[in-house]
């Protein structure tokens, strides 16, 4: 009945619930990316796109990568990344019997 | 048959990416396969717009570059499953952006997507330019404000001449979208009207978003004002533009905001 009431005068929803305060929310998302683009969180910048080309370089020293096989996920946050790399790896042995063929 | 939308303006802060945003969600909604480009090089914003700055992988000048898959740089959305972003570069020169490599990336995003949605960088530089290249709509995104309209103007006659419709002989489908309106200030006389803008510039209106704090509110959190509140005005302004997009004859309107009897009684503006 209340909220009712406070609709009709007031305008409804900010004065029956307060918005949520947007800024905070803002001000966190700003704060998280940019400690990342200045390489705050990492010692260098974006220690996460680094450790990706390295952890793919390293594959492909091994197995001959197919670029459509590899999916690669972040997501950067406050106190822990996530850097998720999924390959595909060809399955038996032939990268060496191409090689020997 | 899918559609390269570029949202231009020449002018900086009018409203592009907040457009690209809400009416990318609400083609999405509307159950189109969308993905949103972001042309802006050096100066990304479109990813902070849509919440998902946290998730960029690889980016539009990796794609061009051969570094990376097209696939593998496309980020889908949480909320929407057939809205994607595709986003610029933040460290690279926007010279690195070609005019043959951005026309093999919209080649292959027509394959997959329905519409394609360029975010253009303010001004008429590279990015601006190829932003409209392989153009073949254009909202012109607007404020009832002189540079805005002269620079819109300017941008207009780019779309008839630089784009490759236009070099074909073939036209750019145009249309004009006017944001941050104020209909008190407009009635007042101290804001260009409508019919103004529309005398001057001489090409279909799509829509009129009000001015609302509403849009503040959503990109704060990250979410194209359709999605994070689809009743507030500038929302509805949004999607009336977007069926008018997509064919639909929609009345055209400027949606205001539910003010409160209390607010009335003290004469206050609507949020």
């Amino acid at each position: 009945m209340s909220v009712r009431l406070l609709r009709l005068f007031g305008g409804g929803r900010e004065a029956a619930a307060p918005a949520p305060a947007t800024a905070t929310v803002a001000r966190e998302r700003l704060q998280i990316l940019l400690a990342h683009e200045r390489g705050l969180l990492g010692q260098q910048p974006d220690l996460l796109s680094k450790l990706r080309e390295e952890i793919l370089a390293a594959v492909s020293r091994h197995v001959a990568l197919d670029p459509d096989k590899v999916i690669v996920r972040m997501d950067r946050g406050k106190n822990v990344s996530t850097l998720e790399v999924d390959i595909e790896l060809p399955n038996g042995l032939e990268p060496a019997l191409a090689a020997a063929g | 048959m899918a559609k390269v939308l570029v949202v231009t303006s020449g002018k900086g802060g009018v409203g592009k990416t907040t457009t690209t945003a809400a009416i990318g969600a609400a083609l999405a909604q509307s159950g189109k396969k969308v993905v949103v480009v972001d042309f802006d090089v050096g100066l990304r914003n479109l990813d902070l717009v849509m919440g998902a700055e946290r998730r960029v992988v690889f980016d539009l000048i990796n794609v061009v570059q051969g570094v990376a898959k097209l696939p593998q740089a496309l980020i889908r959305d949480k909320r929407l499953e057939n809205l994607a972003l595709l986003p610029a570069s933040q460290t690279r020169d926007k010279d690195a952006l070609t005019e043959e490599g951005v026309g093999r990336v919209i080649a292959e995003l027509r394959e997959t997507f329905d519409w394609i949605i360029c975010d253009s960088p303010a001004g008429i530089e590279r990015g601006a330019t190829l932003s409209m290249r392989y153009a073949d709509e254009a909202i012109i995104v607007t404020n009832p404000e002189v540079s805005s309209v002269r620079d819109s103007d300017r941008i207009i006659g780019m779309l008839d001449s630089k784009t490759v419709k236009a070099e074909k002989g073939e036209r750019v489908e145009k249309h004009v979208l006017i944001t941050r309106y104020d209909a008190a200030r407009a009635t007042r006389g101290e804001m260009l009207s409508i019919e103004d803008v529309m005398e001057i510039l001489a090409t279909p209106l799509l829509g009129i978003v009000p001015e609302s704090q509403d849009v503040l509110r959503a990109s704060n959190v990250g979410s194209p004002v359709t999605l994070n509140n689809p009743s507030s005005s500038p929302a509805r302004a949004y999607l009336d533009a977007t069926r008018r997009l997509l064919g639909e004859s929609v009345e055209m309107t400027v949606p205001a905001d539910k003010v409160g009897l209390m607010n009335r009684l003290l004469g206050r503006r609507a949020a």
